[in-house]
């Protein structure tokens, strides 16, 4: 532990005199990540800040480098390029030390077939030397996991289940969960919510990939969308709505044709005197001025959904913005 | 659906409920043809060097025979020797034809080749069968329109093609080298009958257990009891041959006077195995073996929780299975020990052969060539560990395990250390295994320990080659198969390397060959020492690359 430390303070300082972006507090700090496999080009430039005590929401497509960036995060994996911190240690270098605080729930889980459930987990735990029985027990039961069953006769979902009992019942400061909840039923994914709300209660830091946009929105501070290795939007989602288009309604007195006009509006569908049309933030003043001239009786605005924030980031990079 | 109808009678609802079955089975075999096509694909490499590997083995083999034995005396020489010699008989098989080229050729390279076509075939059916179940493969190939039976009969095509073609391929080369046309037929039925035979046993094994490591292995002991079965039938009553896949070849006697109507024994068994395969087939589940998954402990067991016992929990069912293996090879070689002497007790001119020689004594002899046997079986026990611990890497069990407190080193160290351990309990195995019996027949107990310590005198042998898989493992995870072509370079140096007459050095490369051939040499320290200095080094190599490499 005793090197550990000062690992920290010397990198800590050598940081701050480097790095305007880096957050010295921040429990993941990735800046230029580059890693290649052979001729594919997995991270392409990849930045992650991750603060204490945040969920972070880690979205992107299939092949996007959710899972090269977790295994960078675990040491598996040894970055070509780019500067990566966790907990204030190297992942590489410290891995041992870093794993003390630290779980991990993988995408695709494989365990032992000749062992049951119960094994594993007990297993993961003692390696990671924290088991705490009560929790065991009470996650095995929230979660309806038969802990006496060979793993090789679990389905995909218990047996994910199996992995997030052996990381939700550890005391870890950190939580790198790639994917959890694929393969688990609605009831289970609840559940699963339910025990992420109470890590955040306890002022642990999560880190969560995930394809499923509800959960994200349910459970995240803020969110990074990956694509082809690079980051393409980061923030809390009000911030990364207010980056994006609004969708707009409005009645007026009189037809409010000249919309078209205003750069920034997008998708005019006039129908006599209602309007529809998509708008972008720097423009919603110009646009209100607008309607209220042409005599404005109703509006409704909506915010983008993540949804659609997830799918605007898919459009080629020179549609953006 | 005239089933559903019948109010069922209890004599009547199998009839109705077998009609549909019936009607189905001439689709069970759709796609047979695209998944032998598949297989071929797929399995094409490991396909070429299997038949490659063995062809070179048999021709070269027959060329070194009519290098050392160029005149007919020389091969009547060899074939008095051979009579008195038990170890050679229980190693090669039944001294018949030995006068003739073709029939030192059946001799020397007979059994050894025809344990390698067993292997080959169970190896190649557990693949295609049982292992691409086991992965879920198979999942995604039954749901579209392909036969319930289609996999299995695709496996066995592709078997028996590959026996087909390695016989005809013996056959041509034989002939070319000219050997006599009926003799070489019947070489190559036999090494056709073994392949055969274990192609239709490891389908039964594979319908057992859900995994194809056990089903393989499975079927490996019943290659092993083939083995056995024989030695003795050749050395102590020729009956118990006919209990042996292997003996019902060598009772077709390829090149000492053919027989033909013993081949009837091996299609007869064939038909008869394919047969309950198919029935054991029917009657199980998809994935599942015959018998039901049971419940296990809800709770792990304290040694779990370290690295070390993590790797015995799963390496120990490979550990208990090559020390059985040992134990019945080494209690085969020990019960028929105390022939070695009465063969030459009964020959005069054998006696005077080995008197003048003045060297270990003819006991001492077949024990130190039955314990290099040993040893060299008991060196597939480390090797298939840390293969193991590859699997475990590649399969993402170890990346659970990474991603705990737990060091690389400390994880691959665990797995090296229940490998050197194994050796050591592989090795003792085979040695009570091989004293105990003749202690028993013989009274002399004081063997016991001597067949114990020479078979320990490999220990470091086993160890070096655990070590170069280690090296392997950290350098170029993906060429760790490599070590297991090491095994066989091994073995065919041990078992050949006389007959092959390779030169001094690349005989010296086999750790076996440097480790001191106990009881029949002196004890020497000195290619121990270095033996286990060079497995340190490579270890230490092989632990440090494996810290800067990724993981995956």
């Amino acid at each position: 532990m005793n090197s550990d430390t000062k690992h920290t303070d010397a990198d800590r300082t050598h940081d701050d005199g480097r790095d305007a972006d880096g957050d010295p507090g921040a429990v993941i700090s990735i800046t230029g990540l580059v890693k290649s496999f052979g001729r594919t080009r997995a991270l392409d430039g990849l930045d992650l800040q991750v603060a204490r005590g945040e969920v972070h929401g880690f979205l992107g497509p299939n092949g996007a480098g959710k899972t090269t960036t977790i295994r960078i995060l675990l040491g598996l994996l040894r970055a070509d390029r780019g500067r990566c911190r966790l907990l204030g240690g190297d992942p590489w270098q410290d891995a041992v030390a870093l794993h003390r605080r630290l779980v991990y729930v993988p995408g695709e889980v494989n365990l032992w077939p000749k062992l049951t459930g119960g094994e594993v987990i007990d297993a993961l735990a003692r390696l990671r030397g924290d088991l705490d029985d009560t929790r065991r027990d009470e996650l095995l039961e929230r979660f309806e996991l038969d802990p006496t069953k060979r793993t090789r006769s679990y389905s995909k979902g218990n047996r994910q289940k199996v992995a997030l009992v052996a990381a939700l019942a550890s005391r870890a400061e950190l939580l790198l969960l790639d994917e959890p909840t694929s393969g688990l039923d609605p009831l289970m994914e609840a559940v699963f919510q339910d025990c992420v709300r109470d890590l955040k209660a306890q002022g642990r830091t999560v880190l969560l990939s995930s394809h499923i946009l509800a959960e994200v929105e349910a459970l995240c501070d803020r969110v990074t969308i990956v694509r082809a290795g690079r980051v393409l939007r980061s923030g809390t989602l009000p911030e990364l709505r207010t980056r994006s288009r609004t969708s707009v309604g409005a009645l007026t007195d009189r037809p409010a044709a000249d919309l078209d006009r205003v750069a920034g509006v997008d998708g005019l569908h006039l129908d006599g005197n209602h309007a529809t049309f998509t708008v972008d933030d720097g423009h919603l003043a110009e646009v209100m001025q607008l309607l209220l001239g042409h005599g404005l009786r109703a509006l409704t605005s909506q915010p983008p959904t993540l949804e659609e924030l997830f799918l605007g980031s898919y459009e080629p990079a020179g549609t953006l913005r | 659906m005239t089933a559903a109808q019948a109010p069922a009678p209890t004599g009547g609802a199998p009839r109705a409920l077998a009609r549909p079955h019936h009607r189905r089975a001439g689709k069970d075999l759709t796609g047979t043809a695209f998944l032998l096509g598949f297989g071929l694909r797929r399995e094409r490499l490991r396909i070429a060097a299997w038949l490659v590997g063995i062809t070179a083995l048999v021709l070269v083999t027959t060329q070194s025979i009519r290098d050392l034995y160029p005149t007919q005396a020389d091969l009547d020489q060899a074939a008095l020797a051979a009579q008195g010699n038990a170890g050679a008989i229980a190693f090669n098989g039944p001294v018949q034809g030995l006068t003739t080229v073709g029939g030192e050729v059946a001799f020397q390279s007979g059994s050894f080749v025809l344990v390698l076509v067993a292997l080959m075939t169970l190896l190649m059916v557990t693949r295609c069968t049982r292992a691409e179940e086991e992965s879920g493969r198979t999942e995604l190939l039954r749901a579209t329109p392909l036969g319930r039976n289609a996999q299995t009969a695709a496996a066995l095509l592709l078997v028996t093609g590959m026996n087909v073609v390695l016989a005809l391929v013996v056959v041509v080369g034989l002939v070319a080298q000219g050997l006599p046309v009926v003799g070489t037929l019947s070489f190559g039925a036999s090494s056709l009958a073994v392949g055969v035979v274990f192609a239709a046993v490891s389908l039964v094994t594979a319908q057992l257990v859900e995994n194809g490591r056990t089903a393989s292995g499975l079927a490996g002991i019943v290659l092993g009891y083939a083995f056995v079965l024989r030695a003795i039938g050749d050395i102590h009553d020729a009956r118990l041959s006919w209990l042996s896949p292997i003996g019902w070849s060598q009772k077709a006697r390829p090149f000492a006077g053919e027989r033909w109507w013993p081949f009837v024994v091996p299609a007869g068994v064939t038909v008869a195995l394919l047969l309950v395969a198919h029935a054991l087939a029917g009657r199980r589940d998809w994935g599942a073996g015959l018998a039901p998954a049971r419940p296990g402990p809800g709770r792990a067991a304290p040694g779990l929780g370290r690295p070390l016992g993590l790797a015995l929990r799963l390496d120990r069912a490979t550990v208990l299975g090559w020390s059985g293996a040992l134990v019945v090879l080494g209690v085969a070689y020990g019960s028929i020990a105390e022939d070695v002497d009465s063969f030459v007790k009964d020959n005069q001119t054998l006696r005077d052969l080995f008197a003048g020689a003045g060297g270990p004594s003819l006991i001492d002899s077949y024990f130190a060539t039955a314990t290099m046997v040993l040893a060299l079986v008991a060196c597939c026990c480390p090797v298939q560990i840390l293969q193991h611990a590859r699997a475990e890497e590649t399969s993402q069990h170890a990346e659970l395990v990474l991603a705990t407190p737990t060091g690389r080193v400390h994880w691959l160290a665990a797995q090296l250390l229940v490998a050197w351990a194994g050796s050591l309990v592989v090795l003792v195995a085979g040695g009570l295994g091989a004293g105990v019996p003749y202690a028993l027949e013989t009274g002399h107990w004081a063997r016991v320990p001597t067949l114990v310590g020479a078979a320990l005198a490999y220990l470091p042998a086993l160890w070096l080659v655990a070590a170069v898989a280690v090296g392997l493992f950290g350098l170029v995870p993906g060429a760790l198969g490599i070590v297991w072509v090491g095994v066989v370079g091994c073995f065919v140096v041990g078992f050949l390397g006389p007959v092959l007459k390779l030169p001094h050095w690349v005989r010296q490369l086999s750790p076996f060959e440097q480790a001191p051939h106990l009881p029949a040499a002196q004890v020497s320290i000195t290619p121990l020492v270095v033996q286990g200095a060079t497995a340190l080094v490579l270890v230490a190599w092989g632990l440090l690359a494996f810290r800067s490499r990724d993981v995956g």
